[in-house]
């Protein structure tokens, strides 16, 4: 075999979330009226665009989750030994990117470098001149041809773009018509990403289409490389998050008593300690741990891996706090209410009276706070990359990336592409789940779909 | 037309999208009359009143329509001269006092700003002026009250200074928006004398929003009928309660319960009101009326005057003279079902009792301190002792806060209680663990206040009946329960399809049905209903009374019936039992208490009542309010308030004495 397949830790999680995901989606398949708030969703213009761009990211994340090591060509004593690199199938896919590293900063579709350095020519004479690049724009001859190249490299890309839109647009057009979709804000967000797609595949593959980074690496790649890490914190965060909030929260709003002051108590200390110091402390431990124990790592990827993973959980520990006591205020003012008395009159165990009557009705602040946590979350991460505790240094994110801006922004000339990538790449994902989470709560709140569920 | 205060010319107040809320209205108010407008909620009542003085909310405009108040087009006057017309010439007071007044600023600073705005008064004079207001609207102790915010004082005293706030600047007109809605019986009293002292005093007119029949009869000169936007007949209140024209009038007042329409059931209006804007053509009330004909479903009738001061909307009096034995003809028919009706429930002995009720308490420890110390108690029930019998209804009344609702949740052992026994068919129920419990609650249900709150708008009304039933183990398997609530809708008056859809889907009075299938779903023998009818409309409140009745005899229920509303006791209860600060005062058969009142809680309490029959007799009014439980008066809880308190009173608490075989009073008159 010529690779062999490696599920990190944090793969493994991603495979359980998307098992669960896939399970519920079956499950509410077979149910008329668990189905009925999704049709609402799948009628909803913004939700159905924001949905379709999340799920192109989600597609990016889950390629760049199926890891694999490459077989080395040479045999060690007849046993293949496999590169000690992990690579990941969308690694592959964007192999060109990953591979084409220049020297060091160049701006978005440039031919030469950013800065002058000096070059000796071919009389062997010691000019300051900007350098050719290895890789971006290097079939052009003469660096004046560059605009005219972009621009019909684009039109190209944009028209190859444009015919792949149409053909999946009409393909599938009285299909999303027949499920009552959106049809035209769909398809003309169809079009409008598949030449934006098309313009810059035929853009990246000659040049770095966002430039590079200090170190030459495309800035293309690290933005789409980090689209992973930003979601495994998002989510995985939130897997922690989660179970805590929502058990600790309606347990002490509904049961009161000695169960609420010990939590209170808990939660109250917890987020009286600076977060930032409570993690810093918790990571420096991780690594500490992870350092001196290199054996339980084949890889440096399963390290840097495992760091994330465990930040994930520690930054799930300390940030379940305000969610629990939005719950909690929120349980206090259902337990009141007649519905849960009438429940309580009929002798229904107090398990039941949470899991039915108080989950379903704090569900919506669940969802939005999730999905106002998630950019909280991702943003999290830079501000801990930039205190050093952040993720591995190895390890692509949109922490790392914002926090090499920190010293980019301060030089002169200012290097602006990496955090303006990084911005814009975090500003889609984030308003995208934003707006997709905001469109679910609507169609699962009963009081604004009176009209249409009564017919 | 010159001489009125107030003259509304075809008014029409409407939505953005066109849907019309106040829908043509006139009207006149003369000066120091007093103008009810009446209706059920939904009909566009406070809406007129906000139109009137421009106070409508965003996305709401008045159309068209002229309002000359005073002799001045308010329509036509800019938003500053408008200000000056607001509090001014015209005030307004609303509902809930709590939410009317503002929580930081005390009282006096809240007059004061009223009296600098509207007469210019400053300074020293103007809190002159403001003890002064305080005094007129009957609040003690005003010079006190004047420095003190609004939560330190009760509902009524807060009534009161909204008042006083109104009258603040001399207006010409008062706008009383449900005043007293939100108020108990005795409280109620107070602030319709006091309004009615005022206008005496002042020569004010006043325009009375209610849906309150009672408060009409009272209050009111002239009374206009709305119906969903438009006012369907104008009378004066007499020729309003003796000759109803509109069939909707006729069917409110046949719909109130009371006294003589015991053991029939109530003339209810079919359906509700409909949403604004859902009826275009046609007589809006065609669809709930038992006499509308073809015609009222294409042609909009006009406004017909019938008689010098009495205006209807209905195609019935287009030709006045052929269709005038049609009047009053529902009336009629009431009269004559209650001749039939003669045979009271005199067999009243004998039957086994569902549950006995002995020296119940529930206290409410008061916790202070870093150690919470037990520092005193709320006795919220105090030694409560009752008993119902198999299929009859116990009415359980006392004003908002004398531990009502708490006892109905002590049975039910909601609450657990402090000391006493309850005894349902036979068994103890005090001292059971949750286990034990769990099998005697199929036996006691209780149907709550309000609908709206009452079942959880996340389940459907299949999964809501079907919860009990699931807890306790009723039926075998799910196809059972299904055809189960299926039944229970069928007896309730809901359509089975009803059973996929989510409560918000449902009117007030469905809602209630739900509830109301959903207690009986585990078939149980005692009915707790706690003010099931006090969220509802007149003529919904006569569907569940009905439905309730129906029941009744059907499956021999039993309820505690726990409310404040007099008539309905009247009209449900077999047995009485009137409650005080945590006692019971009085108990005895409906007959007993009701006709014969002893002790003089109870008095105050049914003459407190407004009546549509009119000269109720010497009205007994109650000073002040009720009580802290957690600080009851010396001796008699009552005394201080009794208009009859004696020496004795103020000394030990009465013991109880018996007045006949059913009839016990705890009083030392007796």
């Amino acid at each position: 075999m010529s690779f062999i397949p490696v599920i990190l830790w944090s793969d493994a999680l991603v495979f359980l979330l998307l098992a669960a995901g896939l399970a519920s989606v079956w499950h509410i398949r077979r149910h008329e009226h668990l189905l009925l708030p999704w049709r609402r969703v799948a009628r909803n213009a913004t939700a159905m665009v924001s949905l379709l761009l999340l799920s192109l990211f989600l597609l990016v994340g889950l390629l760049d989750t199926l890891h694999y090591r490459m077989a080395l060509p040479e045999k060690h004593d007849g046993m293949t030994v496999y590169s000690p690199e992990v690579l990941s199938v969308f690694d592959q896919l964007v192999a060109p990117l990953r591979m084409h590293n220049e020297k060091t900063y160049s701006a978005p579709l440039a031919v030469t470098l950013y800065a002058k350095e000096s070059v000796s020519d071919a009389q062997g004479r010691v000019l300051r001149d900007y350098p050719r690049l290895k890789y971006g724009g290097a079939h052009l001859t003469d660096v004046s041809q560059r605009d005219g190249d972009v621009l019909s490299r684009a039109l190209t890309g944009a028209a190859a773009g444009l015919l792949a839109g149409m053909v999946l647009v009409f393909g599938s057009r009285s299909w999303m018509a027949r499920r009552n979709w959106p049809v035209r804000p769909l398809s003309s967000t169809i079009l409008v990403t598949a030449v934006l797609l098309g313009i810059c595949i035929n853009l990246a593959s000659a040049y770095h289409l966002l430039g590079t980074d200090k170190v030459g690496q495309d800035v293309l790649y690290l933005s789409l490389k980090s689209i992973r890490t930003g979601l495994i914190i998002g989510t995985v965060t939130t897997l922690v998050t989660l179970p805590l909030a929502l058990l600790l929260g309606i347990a002490a709003g509904y049961l009161r008593g000695w169960v609420d002051d010990v939590i209170q108590y808990i939660y109250t200390v917890l987020s009286s300690i600076p977060s930032v110091l409570l993690i810093a402390a918790a990571v420096l431990m991780m690594q500490i741990t992870i350092e001196t124990h290199p054996h339980w790592f084949d890889t440096a990827a399963s390290r840097a891996d495992l760091r994330l993973v465990f930040l994930c959980l520690i930054l799930g520990m300390t940030s379940w706090t305000g969610l629990c006591r939005l719950l909690r205020g929120e349980t206090l003012k259902l337990r009141e209410l007649e519905y849960i008395q009438a429940a309580q009159a009929f002798g229904v165990s107090s398990f039941r009276i949470l899991t039915r009557h108080i989950v379903p009705n704090v569900m919506h602040i669940v969802l939005i706070s999730l999905v106002m946590d998630f950019s909280g979350l991702v943003l999290a991460e830079a501000v801990l990359s930039y205190v050093g505790v952040g993720v591995d240094p190895s390890m692509i994110s949109f922490g790392t990336m914002i926090n090499a801006a920190r010293l980019e922004m301060a030089r002169e000339p200012m290097v602006w592409w990496a955090l303006a990538s990084a911005f814009a790449f975090m500003l889609v994902l984030v308003l995208a789940a934003n707006l997709f989470a905001d469109a679910v709560r609507d169609a699962f709140d009963p009081r604004l779909n009176r009209t249409e569920a009564a017919a | 037309m010159t001489t009125s205060l107030l003259s509304v010319q075809g008014l029409v107040t409407q939505l953005r999208n066109g849907v019309r809320i106040v829908d043509d209205i006139s009207f006149s108010i003369e000066a120091g009359e007093t103008f009810a407008l009446l209706g059920e909620s939904g009909c566009g009542k406070s809406m007129t009143a906000l139109s009137l003085l421009r106070l409508l909310p965003d996305g709401v405009a008045n159309a068209q329509g002229r309002v000359i108040l005073d002799g001045v087009e308010l329509s036509g006057l800019r938003e500053r001269e408008m200000r000056e017309v607001r509090g001014g010439t015209a005030a307004m007071i609303f509902q809930e006092p709590s939410l009317s007044l503002n929580p930081v600023l005390t009282v006096g600073q809240q007059i004061t700003e009223v009296l600098a705005l509207h007469q210019g008064m400053r300074g020293e004079v103007a809190k002159q002026r403001c003890v002064e207001l305080l005094a007129q609207v009957g609040i003690p102790d005003p010079v006190r009250r004047v420095t003190e915010y609004p939560f330190q004082l009760s509902g009524g005293m807060k009534q009161r200074v909204m008042i006083a706030m109104a009258l603040a600047g001399k207006p010409k007109l008062l706008i009383a928006d449900e005043p007293t809605t939100a108020l108990d019986v005795t409280i109620q009293a107070q602030v319709l004398q006091l309004l009615r002292d005022t206008q005496a005093a002042t020569g004010m007119s006043l325009m009375l929003i209610t849906h309150d029949l009672g408060v009409v009869a009272e209050m009111a000169h002239r009374v206009g009928v709305m119906y969903a936007g438009q006012i369907v007949e104008q009378s004066s209140r007499a020729q309003l309660f003796s000759q109803p024209l509109h069939p909707y009038t006729q069917k409110l007042l046949a719909a109130l319960p009371d006294a003589a329409r015991r053991g029939q059931s109530l003339s209810a209006i079919p359906g509700s009101v409909p949403p604004l804007g859902s009826i275009t053509q046609g007589c809006r009330f065609a669809p709930r009326c038992d006499r509308a004909w073809s015609l009222c479903r294409e042609q909009t009738p006009q406004w017909i005057m019938v008689a010098e001061e009495q205006g209807v909307r209905c195609h019935l009096y287009q030709d006045q003279g052929a269709n005038r034995e049609n009047r009053g003809g529902v009336i009629k028919v009431g009269a004559q079902q209650h001749q039939d009706n003669a045979k009271p429930d005199s067999i009243l002995a004998h039957r086994s009792s569902i549950l006995e009720v002995s020296d119940l308490k529930v206290h409410f420890p008061i916790r202070k301190g870093v150690l919470q110390r037990v520092v005193g108690q709320v006795k919220a029930v105090d030694g409560v002792s009752m008993q119902i019998s198999q299929g009859r209804t116990l009415a359980l009344v006392g004003e908002s806060g004398c531990g009502k609702t708490t006892l109905g949740k002590a049975l039910l052992q909601l609450i657990t209680p402090t000391a006493g026994s309850v005894q349902l068919a036979g068994q103890e129920l005090i001292g059971l663990n949750v286990r034990e419990l769990r099998t005697r609650r199929a036996a006691m249900q209780m149907v709550f206040q309000d609908p709206y709150a009452s079942l959880n708008p996340k389940m459907r009304v299949a999964e809501i009946l079907e919860e009990g039933m699931t807890a306790l183990n009723v039926g075998s398997d799910s196809a059972v329960r299904q055809a189960h609530i299926d039944t229970l809708l069928d007896k309730t008056g809901l359509a089975r399809t009803a059973k996929w859809r989510y409560p918000h889907e449902f009117s007030g009075g469905q809602r209630q049905r739900i509830a109301i299938a959903r207690a009986l779903a585990v078939s149980p023998q005692l009915l707790i209903c706690d003010e099931p009818t006090s969220a509802l409309d007149v003529s919904v409140q006569a569907q569940i009374l009905n439905l309730l009745k129906s029941l009744q005899q059907e499956l021999n229920l039993s309820y505690l019936f726990i409310t404040h509303n007099l008539a309905v006791v009247e009209y449900l209860a077999h047995e009485v039992c009137v409650m005080y600060l945590g006692r019971i005062v009085e108990r005895g058969t409906a007959e007993e208490v009701l006709r014969t009142p002893r002790h003089p809680y109870t008095q105050a309490l049914l003459s407190a009542v407004p009546r549509i029959e009119g000269a109720a007799g010497a009205r007994i009014s109650l000073e002040g309010d009720l009580p802290s439980p957690a600080n009851p008066p010396q001796g008699c809880y009552f005394a201080p308030r009794c208009p009859r308190a004696g020496a004795a009173c103020f000394a030990a608490y009465p013991a109880g004495s018996r007045q006949s075989e059913t009839h016990h009073v705890h009083c030392h008159l007796y």
